[in-house]
């Protein structure tokens, strides 16, 4: 009988520790579950070290489960292709999943738990995927995402007026990018002779989205997102 | 006197069916490079975009738009023009040898250097109206048929979106700069048209330069990019692109109305201007102690 006690009080607390993270992840994802589609307006900066681009005025749309389309309103925008999972729905779509328990860190000078949400389907777009998340406000402040086509992202989440819906204020995506480089005889650049231009170092690019307004749940269209 | 001898010249260079060549090649050129970028254009541009495609959706229907097919077409056409110049400026002086007039037109009572400089600008009058011929069909049919929307270029290592809005004060500039580049060009042959009796020699030794200094700039090897090539005609003959590199704050954002160096714009404009000067005094001072009764 003592052995039974001792074991039962070995094994209960690690249960007990082993359930919470899923716990919370599903407190989260019933939060972000209310949002089932929404259209929102906002400025999109891109900042990729090769790139000289406007600031553009953009119309997010978003269709559960994994539907997002970034539109530039006047002008043209190049949108990185992960950039789905700047939604939380893509990560809280997955059907099954294991949540693991890594501990605590710091985010917008927040104290955030970190749990790691690993996809038991093989088929998953996501390979691995990192939350943290601010346990008394029940938000996901930032995701690393590593995905099974577009490498890995970073989201940074800023929550304001939208926050009941766990919809951000800001976003900052950063995805890796890949060397720019075409043959001189096909740019035939002008240069002044007083030197040449180095290829950029950073291999990181980063989108931020100001959001300036939601429209939720009222629905969108399915073209929306051809 | 001048405005007079400006009018003659004027007259003689659009009486010679030859004027016309040059428009009628622009013309072909352009609707050529219009009718394979309408029937082809998302190829060419992947060429730009390519390497980019796994990591962005690239909307390239937008990017082919009338602002990107004449940026297309300068880069097109832009190299060749010397060539169409120099047929009518190289034939300036040497023309008027090779037929015999020269002696009259120097026995007239006016000075060598208002000759030099009344061919001169009629043959830079000639090149401002191929230059808007160029913009007109480049920029304004091109837009007629492609849109517009905002502009991409790029640089071997860069790439650089401009606003549609942003655009057009670009192109006036960068055509404003073609013509003085190519200015150079027919300050050269004018200069070499002093020197011979036929008219062939001049247009082909102007062509042969641009060709071999065009060469040289673009071997990119130090030994000719640290000494020769900073002081090229051809090097700076490029700067109308300078127009289109947009600055851009430290975080990547494109400045609205910026031009990325305005000092190096500034600069091959001073260097041009210089090889004119150069060109010019060197053709006056030879027509001045030329000969005429041989």
């Amino acid at each position: 009988m003592k052995k039974v006690t001792l074991l039962f009080g070995l094994f209960i607390p690690l249960l007990m520790v082993a359930q919470e993270p899923d716990e919370l992840v599903q407190k989260i994802k019933a939060k972000y579950e209310k949002v089932n589609d929404y259209q929102a307006s906002g400025k999109m900066k891109t900042n990729v070290s090769f790139m000289k681009v406007p600031e553009a005025k953009v119309k997010i749309y978003y269709k559960k489960p994994d539907k997002l389309k970034i539109k530039n309103e006047n002008g043209i925008s190049f949108v990185p292709k992960g950039s789905v999972n700047i939604n939380m729905g893509n990560i809280f779509g997955v059907k099954s999943y294991t949540a693991i328990d890594a501990g605590t860190g710091t985010v917008q000078g927040k104290t955030v738990k970190i749990i790691k949400i690993l996809p038991e389907d093989d088929q998953s777009g996501i390979v691995l995927s990192t939350l943290f998340i601010d346990e008394k406000q029940q938000l996901v402040l930032k995701t690393k995402t590593t995905t099974r086509d577009n490498g890995t992202y970073e989201l940074l989440l800023q929550y304001g007026k939208y926050a009941e819906w766990g919809l951000p204020d800001k976003a900052e995506f950063t995805f890796s990018t890949k060397d720019y480089k075409l043959p001189k005889g096909v740019t035939i650049d002008y240069d002044n002779g007083s030197g040449g231009n180095t290829q950029p170092k950073t291999k990181t690019g980063k989108v931020e989205i100001t959001y300036n307004s939601y429209i939720i749940n009222k629905g969108v269209n399915d073209s929306e997102f051809k | 006197m001048f405005f007079q001898l400006l009018r003659i010249e004027l007259f003689k260079i659009f009486k010679r069916p030859r004027t016309f060549i040059a428009f009628g090649a622009v013309a072909v050129i352009v609707f050529l490079v219009q009718f394979a970028l309408k029937t082809n254009g998302a190829e060419f541009v992947e060429l730009f975009v390519s390497s980019q495609e796994d990591t962005f959706e690239i909307p390239k229907d937008k990017m082919l738009n009338g602002f990107f097919v004449c940026v297309t077409i300068l880069h097109t056409i832009l190299i060749h023009v010397p060539l169409l110049v120099a047929l009518i400026s190289g034939d300036m002086i040497s023309g008027e040898s090779a037929g015999g007039t020269l002696r009259i037109l120097c026995a007239k009572p006016v000075k060598r250097s208002t000759i030099i400089l009344s061919k001169f600008s009629a043959s830079v009058i000639y090149l401002a109206l191929l230059l808007i011929w160029m913009a007109l069909l480049s920029l304004v049919v091109s837009i007629l048929i492609f849109g517009t929307n905002d502009l991409f270029v790029f640089k071997a290592t860069s790439l650089y979106q401009m606003e549609a809005g942003d655009v057009w004060w670009r192109f006036f500039m960068g055509f404003v700069f073609a013509t003085l580049a190519l200015t150079v060009v027919i300050a050269l042959s004018l200069m070499l048209s002093t020197f011979s009796e036929n008219s062939i020699g001049p247009i082909v030794a102007t062509v042969c330069i641009v060709i071999v200094f065009t060469i040289v700039q673009q071997l990119e090897v130090p030994v000719f990019r640290e000494t020769v090539t900073p002081w090229l005609f051809t090097t700076h003959m490029l700067g109308w692109k300078g127009f289109f590199y947009i600055n851009a704050t430290a975080e990547g954002k494109s400045i609205w109305g910026s031009i990325e160096n305005p000092g190096s714009i500034v600069k091959s404009a001073v260097i041009l201007c210089g090889y004119i000067v150069l060109f010019l005094g060197l053709a006056i001072r030879h027509l001045n102690k030329k000969d005429i009764l041989s």
